[in-house]
């Protein structure tokens, strides 16, 4: 039974996980779906696990069961104790794991490949074709596994955020994958050092994509790992003729490519100059001007609690700033005493505020913020016009005018919040020197409606939370 | 099951995935990467097929590697898919 195609019944059982694996995503649709979304997950991932165990003679069940046992703890336990603030880093730690898994399930493959089903008929050869989507899995798994730990270094802030740029990137990067194109075509050969060669030249080649890649750019990279990830599980599945495999492939793949793209499109950069690396790289070249001294108004905690209460409207805008300053708490606190006082508060995000795409939604569900006073670019941004007070925490290049008249900036065409159309515009920055990934200046500092409030964000809201409460 | 059945299947999950993803709220995207990377371990299965197999000692250790590494994947995933789906909340309407 071992070596034969698996029965017709696991099979389907097999379309059965690959469709709730399509009903886990669906529910995230809304939040009020999302529960039932993600318990649909666990059991399809429940019957694949059982179906295979069931339909494979096992040699070894103790050390599967120890095997499962220890990795599930140790996701279990991380899953648990791991900080809202620190997603991304999490996401892109696991990617790296799926990648990695996916390379060792490859040269298992490789070396026991009867196990596998993929031998030439009769023959004790690998199937040529097997082996073509081997090396690709092989191949796409490294990928994601090397980019993967970079973008958690970075993201980690184990590895500065900068790029690295080495000379003549885009010529060793474009030869490494040609050279992987061309192993992974003449892998048909049965040479083992065409298999080596492959996984060392993909781990080689997502280390060497990922470096040159700056910080602000790290949403697309983790949205772009994620997509890999899908790639190579679907290669994996195309090598095992498995359903539940191929489906999620293709969903985790097109998933990962959707939301690159997004995040793209609301940066307004082209994914090829994602990819390319090195935004962010020289802030002084941005620009070219030297910074002219400009009068800005300064405002304290008092001024500012004073405004708040007589708003009626007060739109909130939290960037990374906030989360790096952990004050989406207080920030809550803020916007409740002010709800009690009849404000309207309500919180904008842009959707690359955050480190990866949605994170900023997730710290304040976090702080206890209901769903439906948070809104996005597009529904908030006419509102503005109505609105009093408009308090920007921890963001920057995502109220910066710049994006829609200066066609110099590197950041213009990047839709931003019309901040300048509020009555009055508080933002809260640790001083005037720092300006935004972006590196360039902001010209809502200096608008006569700006109030600087120039401290520690979750100082600031704290004091403003006091202030109020007199 | 022949190439093309395979193939059929894997370009109709795309577009199934496609018109799925974007459906999501963006409210959720960074729980719609959680879930994926979760669901993206069902890897596990050649994991398992690997760790299972009689014959070949490194084959099965490589495969008892991957079933360690998809099974944090796949529990942490989840998990922290669920703390946080956990925390969206409506306002409460008094």
């Amino acid at each position: 039974m071992e070596h034969a195609a698996p029965p017709a019944w696991a099979m389907l059982a097999y379309l059965v996980s690959g469709v709730l694996f399509i009903l886990a995503l669906r529910g995230l649709s809304s939040p009020a779906t999302s529960r039932a979304g993600n318990r649909y997950g666990m059991i399809g991932m429940g019957i694949a696990v059982a179906t295979t165990l069931v339909t494979h003679e096992i040699a070894s069940l103790p050390e599967i069961i120890g095997a499962i046992a220890i990795g599930g703890g140790i996701g279990f336990v991380i899953a648990r104790r791991i900080q809202m603030t620190a997603m991304p880093q999490l996401v892109a730690a696991f990617h790296s794991l799926v990648g990695m898994a996916a390379v060792l399930v490859g040269v298992a493959a490789y070396f026991n490949p009867a196990a596998f089903g993929i031998l030439e008929p009769g023959g004790l050869d690998i199937a040529k074709q097997s082996r073509i989507e081997m090396g690709l899995g092989v191949a796409i798994g490294a990928i994601t596994f090397s980019g993967s730990v970079i973008a958690f270094l970075k993201l980690a802030g184990k590895m500065s955020g900068a790029p690295i740029l080495l000379p003549a990137r885009h010529v060793i990067n474009l030869g490494t994958l040609a050279a992987i194109l061309v192993l992974v075509s003449l892998f048909h050969m049965d040479t083992p050092a065409l298999f080596a060669g492959i996984v060392l030249a993909s781990f080689a080649i997502g280390f060497l994509l990922i470096i040159p890649i700056g910080g602000a750019d790290m949403p697309v990279v983790v949205s772009m790992l994620n997509s890999y990830s899908g790639w190579a599980a679907a290669a994996m599945g195309f090598t095992l003729h498995n359903t539940a495999m191929i489906i999620t492939g293709a969903l985790v793949g097109s998933s990962g490519a959707i939301l690159s793209y997004i995040m793209c499109k609301a940066m307004n950069r082209s994914f090829v100059s994602v990819i390319a690396g090195g935004f962010g790289a020289a802030p002084e070249a941005a620009g070219g001007a030297p910074k002219e001294q400009r009068p800005w108004k300064r405002g304290s905690a008092e001024d500012a609690a004073f405004l708040l209460k007589e708003a009626e409207n007060v739109i909130i805008i939290p960037g990374y700033g906030m989360a790096v300053a952990q004050a989406q708490h207080a920030l809550r606190e803020m916007g409740d005493v002010l709800k009690k006082e009849g404000v309207n508060v309500r919180y904008a995000i842009h959707p690359v505020a955050g480190r990866m795409p949605g994170h900023m939604n997730v710290l304040l569900a976090e702080a206890n913020v209901p769903y439906d006073e948070v809104f996005e670019l597009e529904d908030i941004n006419a509102e503005f016009g109505q609105c009093d007070v408009a308090f920007i925490i921890g963001a920057n290049d995502v109220v910066n005018p710049a994006a829609k008249t200066d066609k110099s900036s590197p950041i213009y065409g990047m839709p931003v919040f019309d901040v300048d159309k509020a009555k009055t515009v508080m933002f809260i920055k640790r001083s005037m020197g720092g300006v935004g990934y972006s590196g360039v200046d902001n010209d809502v500092f200096y608008m006569d409606q700006t109030m600087m409030l120039l401290a520690d964000a979750k100082k600031m809201v704290e004091e403003i939370v006091k202030a109020l409460a007199h | 099951m022949d190439f093309i059945s395979i193939l059929s299947i894997f370009v109709m999950a795309c577009f199934v995935g496609y018109y799925v993803v974007w459906s999501v709220t963006p409210a959720l995207h960074t729980p719609l990467m959680a879930v994926t990377n979760a669901i993206s371990s069902v890897i596990v299965v050649g994991a398992l097929i690997a760790a299972a197999a009689h014959g070949s000692p490194v084959g099965k250790w490589l495969g008892l590697g991957a079933v360690v590494l998809a099974s944090v994947n796949i529990f942490g995933g989840f998990a922290v898919t669920a703390r946080m789906l956990a925390m969206y909340k409506k306002k409460e309407r008094k």
